[in-house]
């Protein structure tokens, strides 16, 4: 009897304990592109400084962005990933729950590739290759659209192989996939004159119709895991799949990438901007927290440092495009000022 | 009558027949049931061998024999030996250095860029720390064992396939080279991985370890263990032993079973609202995730406990009233104690699950990259399977071992707890 008592006490005096404690480690949120890196430099710095090793959350951008912008509380986050950069909707959220002074680092690019194992041979594609093989509707000739028709290679472009089309890509609700649908899709959409046209005069129009990806199975959703379509890649030597650099990078023994516009993807050719699917990756941080939370000043230093971005920095071994120099300079000064948005 | 007048008048035809086909059935019904296990017996021994097969080799790590001339000009520069100037001196500088002597080959940048992706980053803090604790060595050139690299790791357990003229994996030829050097030299070799075991996550995999998520995993299964089991047996007790029978405890029973139904991922979405954004709690930490999983596992501790109750006899009940306990006595002198084996059975269980959890602590920011190993209830941590989760969706070819290693682990608790549960089940069930 004297035991449950006990323990009863103990229940209500954890449950009512005061939470109320200042946070000693820093908090990120966000993009799951720039956790790799993020996570990097953060163990970098908890390991070679006095202060914590900040804890990182993989959330998506969105997802980040909503929880940074929700207020300047203890227990929002202090800084947010991003693999694209923030919308005016979520500067005005931001805006309406007080989170008003905001810094702006970007860190570097990140590339997209279409690989397929290295038991068969190497796709050359054009972005006009990549639409054509995975739109829902393809324009014709005439001027109209049409359902895509195109059930193997040989059918988008003669100078391809008489393959199925079978891509294995990320679900819409991932940044690898908005990336990919505006950088390749849109890309080769609008090399059709009147679809160029069609940009001008209804520009919802053409975004559905450049934007939107076939559903017949000739591109399949293989869920968020990068590795998991590696995998399906070796099994299925016929398939592509569309991923981020880094999971290239790290597996170039079992995949390969396709060239795109007639440009390999590796780092010389996405860091010099040869190489059109590549993206620009982004992290916020909460001014307001500075000097609240320790250390957030020396994490930024220690992110825009040469040895972590730099073109042989730490970050490039997990996959990470450097800016060029006069680029990074300029962000590395903006993150030590603190300049706002 | 005999067997022959049976058989041959009709209706035992009709019998016979029937007979025949009631053998058939039942022996078809025998052979269902054994291809169901054996189908099921050969999943889990596929899983169990694909999961071993894949995570034994993390528990070994690859170390590189290195001579590091640990020179007082370049660690303490002012024979201070104090501690602060020691953290800071560049022990990377040292390693490459004796690396650069090592292979006097490697003259040009990216030559030298090559050489030193052998070498784990996380070496230079294991030396710092070396010279930090016994400053003695400063001064002295010392042979010492460092980490290797991830993809070094990698090539010496032979898990990147076939070399080619351009090298094996993410290893170019020059490296490959050097590596064979360092193995001809038995310079190269593996030892049993204690870091996994002591360690909190990393982005390097040869640094990556369990402990982290052990400890966070033990600290959230305490809390969730400290509020649901007095929570759940007093539940259960007054329910079964104290309530009147009526329409509200009719339904408040019906709702209890409902939310032992409830997916676990609607708990973490309840936990995020009410302990992280009412209440304040801080995210990411064991408490909440503990509290998180104690919403969980309440249901099923509650109907363990009341169908342990239930087993107790009445006549248990009604001999001590008969001799003049009260009715609180009753309880707690004698039925509780008779069903606390069932009890403790059905909370192992439920913290069992508890273990294997993920979605819950997802909503409250527990799926996270935690590099410390947590120092209490308040401080950020992950558990066992979010571990797991977070290094199957990692690059870094080094992880797919560690995430095999991680399930083993993870297994290896649960075998351990439910085994637990069987144990105190023989040792303490009594029948009637």
């Amino acid at each position: 009897m004297r035991g449950i008592t006990l323990m009863l006490g103990l229940t209500l005096s954890i449950a009512l304990a005061p939470s109320a404690q200042a946070r000693d480690k820093i908090q990120m949120v966000g993009s799951s592109t720039v956790y790799p890196f993020a996570t990097t430099v953060a163990e970098h710095f908890g390991k070679s400084t006095n202060f914590k090793t900040p804890v990182v959350e993989s959330t998506g951008t969105g997802g980040g962005l909503k929880l940074f912008c929700a207020g300047t509380e203890d227990n929002t986050p202090d800084i947010t990933n991003a693999s694209r950069a923030i919308k005016a909707s979520e500067v005005e959220m931001c805006k309406a729950n007080g989170v008003t002074n905001i810094v702006e680092v970007k860190i570097g690019y990140d590339g997209i590739v279409v690989a397929n194992s290295r038991k068969a041979d190497r796709l050359n594609l054009s972005r006009k290759d990549l639409y054509l093989a995975l739109a829902k509707d393809i324009p014709t000739e005439g001027g109209s659209w049409i359902p895509n028709p195109n059930k193997t290679w040989k059918d988008v472009n003669p100078s391809l192989p008489n393959r199925k089309i079978e891509v294995f890509g990320p679900p819409p609700t991932s940044g690898t996939r908005d990336a990919f649908v505006e950088l390749a899709m849109e890309g080769g959409c609008k090399k059709f004159d009147f679809v160029a046209a069609l940009k001008k005069s209804d520009k919802n129009q053409y975004k559905s119709r450049c934007h939107t990806v076939r559903e017949d199975g000739a591109y399949i959703e293989a869920g968020e895991n990068d590795n998991l379509i590696v995998q399906k890649l070796v099994a299925n030597p016929k398939a592509l799949g569309i991923f981020g650099f880094s999971f290239l990078d790290q597996n170039a023994d079992k995949i390969q990438g396709s060239l795109v516009d007639g440009e390999e993807p590796v780092f010389e050719k996405i860091s010099d901007g040869s190489y059109p699917v590549s993206r620009p990756l982004f992290f916020y941080v909460k001014a307001a927290h500075v000097g609240q939370v320790p250390g957030i000043k020396e994490f930024l230093a220690e992110f825009t440092s040469e040895a972590a971005w730099g073109p042989e920095g730490y970050l490039t071994d997990k996959g990470l495009i450097p800016m060029p120099d006069t680029e990074r300079a300029s962000w590395a000064k903006n993150a030590r000022d603190l300049g706002s948005m | 009558m005999s067997e022959t007048s049976l058989t041959s008048s009709g209706v035992g035809l009709r019998i016979a027949a029937g007979l025949k086909k009631r053998y058939r059935a039942e022996k078809r019904m025998r052979a269902y049931g054994l291809t169901a296990i054996l189908l099921a017996l050969t999943s889990l021994a596929v899983l169990m061998v694909f999961v071993v097969a894949t995570g034994w080799t993390a528990f070994q790590q690859t170390i590189i024999q290195l001579e590091i001339s640990l020179d007082e000009s370049a660690i303490d520069p002012e024979g201070t030996r104090d501690e602060a100037t020691l953290r800071r001196a560049d022990y990377q500088g040292l390693i490459r250095n004796s690396l650069r002597d090592l292979f006097p080959d490697a003259v040009s940048r990216q030559d030298k860029r090559l050489l030193y992706k052998l070498i784990s980053t996380g070496a230079q803090y294991e030396l710092r720390d070396q010279v930090v604790m016994d400053p003695r060595l400063i001064g002295s050139v010392q042979t010492l064992w460092v980490l290797g690299s991830s993809d070094a790791d990698m090539w010496q357990k032979g898990k990147l396939g076939s070399e080619t003229v351009d090298g094996v994996g993410r290893l170019n030829a020059q490296q490959v080279q050097w590596l064979q050097f360092l193995r001809e030299k038995n310079l190269i070799l593996t030892q049993f991985n204690k870091a996994f075991f002591s360690n909190g996550d990393s982005r390097e995999p040869e640094m990556a370890g369990i402990w982290g998520a052990a400890v966070g995993a033990f600290l959230s299964l305490s809390v969730t263990l400290i509020l649901s089991f007095p929570l759940g047996v007093l539940t259960a007790v007054y329910l079964e032993e104290l309530a009147p029978k009526n329409r509200w405890t009719r339904l408040i029973e019906v709702s209890i079973n409902n939310l032992a139904a409830v997916p676990s991922i609607i708990f973490g979405l309840l936990g995020l609202a009410v302990f992280l954004n009412f209440f304040g709690f801080p995210r990411s930490s064991p408490l909440v995730g503990g509290m998180v999983l104690s919403l969980m596992t309440l249901p099923t501790i509650v109907i363990a406990a009341r169908a342990s109750l239930q087993s107790v006899p009445p006549s248990i009940r009604e001999a001590a009233l008969g001799i003049g306990a009260s009715p609180v006595q009753v309880i707690f002198h004698h039925v509780v104690p008779l069903a606390l084996p069932g009890m403790l059975t059905g909370t192992i269980i439920g913290l069992a699950q508890a273990l294997g959890e993920t979605a819950p602590l997802l909503m409250i920011g527990m799926l996270a990259f935690i590099a410390d190993v947590p120092q209490g209830l308040f401080d950020s941590a992950a558990t066992l399977p979010v571990q797991v989760y977070l290094w199957a969706d990692s690059a870094e070819r080094g992880f797919v071992e560690k995430t095999g290693a991680a399930i083993m682990v993870l297994l290896a608790f649960l075998v351990a707890m439910n085994g637990i549960a069987v144990y105190i089940r023989h040792k303490f069930e009594r029948k009637w």
